[in-house]
């Protein structure tokens, strides 16, 4: 706790804001994972869909313009789980992961080509983004996004946990984590759950969407790019194998790029990226199962 | 298996690159560079392969090294009365000294390598996703310090007036090169060993296989022929970025090995050429080929969705990821 108590609040507080955006990412990559075994590079582009729904319907009322991108982003998540997912089922985790690069890129040029009408890349969405104005609480700078961002994941998660807790279809997605072949021998039918995680991974999407947004109301082809690949580096750092070490791992990275951003020199601060992923590479080799991930599974994977 | 099959495994793939290499001086001046770039291709995602091929181990940090190739044959062929003008913050020994073309090349092989060794020696010992993630970090740090750190290259400006030495033949040596290197490396003993491990980890090493070491030793390979192709790609263009070797070319280089079959040679070779062609003709159709006539800024939306139905219709990549071989030669 020394060195968190020798950090601003400010930093602290920036930073776990961060980590609470980049924690919902990492529940709606790691639903997937968990059914599917597949990492969904083209997850960024699902958000991206929404930010320009968002972007697109700038002139609506703001209740309108984010009923619109949840409709959009979770219909794109479930046509892309009908159309590529579906087939690709029990492929080699590098077939999967290369072609939905392939689909990352083709929904980008698809969003360049109906962004490029107007002849300038990028649109931006004026309607939300008063909800990114600052507010002083105790000295520190807290933006109104940051605390929904905060609530909005805890909220999630809570309803999340009860959801695989307490219901039938989240024991079976639970059991089609662990094992997917013996749950489906024991009546778990397979596209009825796969459906469930894509479309709640749709969702989670459009939540992220709408947060981005307002945080970032330029919106454009490589829109949350960054954030996805930082958030798939998270996940693996925290565990894949479970929702909430990969949640974890998630909501980590983006609370230590936060924390080193502020620790960092002003001059060497270019040099975060270094430093972030240099620390992800520690990790790795320290638990190459997950920084989460305890007991016997911590102890896998090694050569 | 017979010589015959095996002169044809090597053989085949070299005519193809050779091929391609005659066909660049048939065509005009403009042309020419798709064929360039279909060859330089072939040499980056052959050295690929010479690790994920062999090891089965996917990397995402193979571009660091045609990064690092690649900078440093450009910054060491700068001629010496531009260099001190335009890279005037460089470490005196990089600043005062300047080599062939040959020469750049075999540095960038041997700096490609070098650090594909120290890189390797921790992150070898990783596999599975831990291990695509830990090689990504390589690539992002690689990134990072090429185009912040002005000591040892231009920063975030383009490194220019590199000699444009990569014509015809360099490219085509090059690639040759690359595929015949890949190719002893995996017929031979310690190849071998590696391609063992790859189907079945533990029993490999119950023979006695360390599994790091040939890991470690692949990985230096396809280091080095990364590092190569990467000064061959310099010299092609005369001028680079840190951004066009970074994300998207690792993207674009491991689509065109798993397109054409990630454990052989032969899809290494044919996946790159498939993919670079298909992705020239649609540059071309762009501005209209003939009768097709595509609206500008579909080229990326028709190599995405072509690659992505290649993929799951054929899983396993055009070649199925097996090396060539005539019914009857066996």
């Amino acid at each position: 706790m020394s060195v968190l108590a020798a950090l601003d609040a400010q930093t602290v507080v920036d930073a776990v804001g961060l980590g609470a955006v980049y924690a919902l990412m990492a529940v709606g990559i790691g639903l997937v994972f968990g059914v599917l075994r597949l990492v969904n590079f083209a997850y960024g582009q699902l958000i991206m869909a929404g930010a320009y729904t968002i972007a697109f319907t700038s002139t609506w009322p703001v209740p309108a313009s984010i009923a619109a991108c949840f409709v959009v982003v979770v219909a794109l998540s479930m046509l892309m789980d009908r159309v590529v997912f579906r087939p690709l089922r029990g492929q080699s985790p590098a077939v999967m992961l290369v072609t939905t690069f392939a689909i990352a890129f083709m929904l980008q040029a698809i969003a360049l080509m109906i962004d490029i009408r107007d002849d300038t890349i990028g649109e931006i969405a004026t309607s939300i983004a008063s909800f990114n104005q600052a507010t002083t609480v105790a000295g520190v700078d807290v933006r109104k996004i940051t605390i929904a961002a905060v609530i909005v994941a805890a909220v999630t998660l809570g309803l999340l946990a009860l959801l695989l807790g307490r219901t039938t279809i989240g024991l079976h997605m639970r059991a089609a984590a662990t094992d997917f072949g013996t749950a489906r021998l024991l009546g778990v039918r397979a596209n009825r759950v796969i459906g469930f995680a894509v479309f709640l991974s749709g969702l989670l999407a459009a939540t992220v969407a709408v947060i981005l947004t307002v945080q970032f109301p330029f919106v454009g082809p490589d829109f949350a790019l960054r954030e996805t690949i930082v958030v798939l580096v998270g996940v693996v750092v925290g565990g894949i194998d479970r929702l909430w070490t990969a949640t974890l791992g998630g909501f980590a990275i983006g609370f230590a790029t936060g924390i080193i951003n502020g620790v960092l020199p002003t001059d060497k601060s270019v040099f975060l990226p270094s430093a972030v992923f240099a620390l992800v590479i520690l990790v790795l080799l320290l638990r190459p199962a997950g920084l989460f991930a305890w007991g016997r599974a911590a102890a896998a994977e090694r050569v | 298996m017979t010589r015959l099959a095996g002169v044809a495994q090597l053989g085949v793939p070299a005519a193809l690159v050779v091929a391609v290499g005659i066909g660049s001086t048939f065509v005009s001046a403009a042309n020419e560079i798709y064929f360039l770039d279909a060859l330089i291709s072939v040499a980056i995602v052959v050295a690929i392969y010479v690790f994920v091929g062999n090891s089965g181990v996917l990397s995402f940090g193979q571009v660091s090294f045609v990064a690092v190739g690649a900078f440093a044959a450009g910054v060491m062929t700068i001629p010496l009365e531009s260099k001190t003008g335009v890279l005037p913050q460089l470490f005196p020994i990089l600043r005062d000294h300047t080599v062939g073309n040959v020469v750049s090349l075999a540095l960038a092989a041997a700096v490609g390598g070098i650090l594909a060794f120290l890189v390797g020696l921790p992150l070898m010992r990783l596999s599975g996703l831990a291990a695509g993630i830990a090689t990504f970090a390589v690539l992002e740090i690689t990134h990072n310090l090429l185009r912040e750190w002005t000591k040892i290259g231009p920063g975030a400006t383009t490194l220019s007036l590199v000699p444009e030495t990569t014509g015809a033949l360099q490219a085509t040596i090059g690639a040759l090169i690359a595929t015949c290197v890949a190719f002893a490396y995996q017929r031979s003993r310690l190849g071998r060993q590696l391609r063992a491990s790859r189907e079945d980890a533990a029993a490999a090493r119950g023979v006695g296989v360390s599994v790091h070491r040939q890991r470690l030793l692949a990985f230096t390979v396809s280091g080095a022929l990364a590092g190569f192709a990467g000064a061959l790609l310099v010299h092609e263009l005369g001028s680079i970025t840190t951004e066009q070797v970074y994300l998207e070319l690792t993207f674009l280089t491991l689509a065109m090995l798993v397109v054409g079959g990630v454990s052989s040679l032969w899809g290494a070779v044919v996946g790159a050429l498939a993919v670079s062609g298909l992705n020239s003709f649609l540059i071309e159709a762009e501005d209209g080929v003939g009768a097709v006539d595509l609206p500008s800024g579909s080229r990326l939306i028709l190599l995405g969705a072509i690659m992505a139905t290649v993929l799951i219709l054929r899983p396993s990549g055009i070649t199925g990821g097996r090396e060539f071989s005539l019914p009857g030669l066996r």
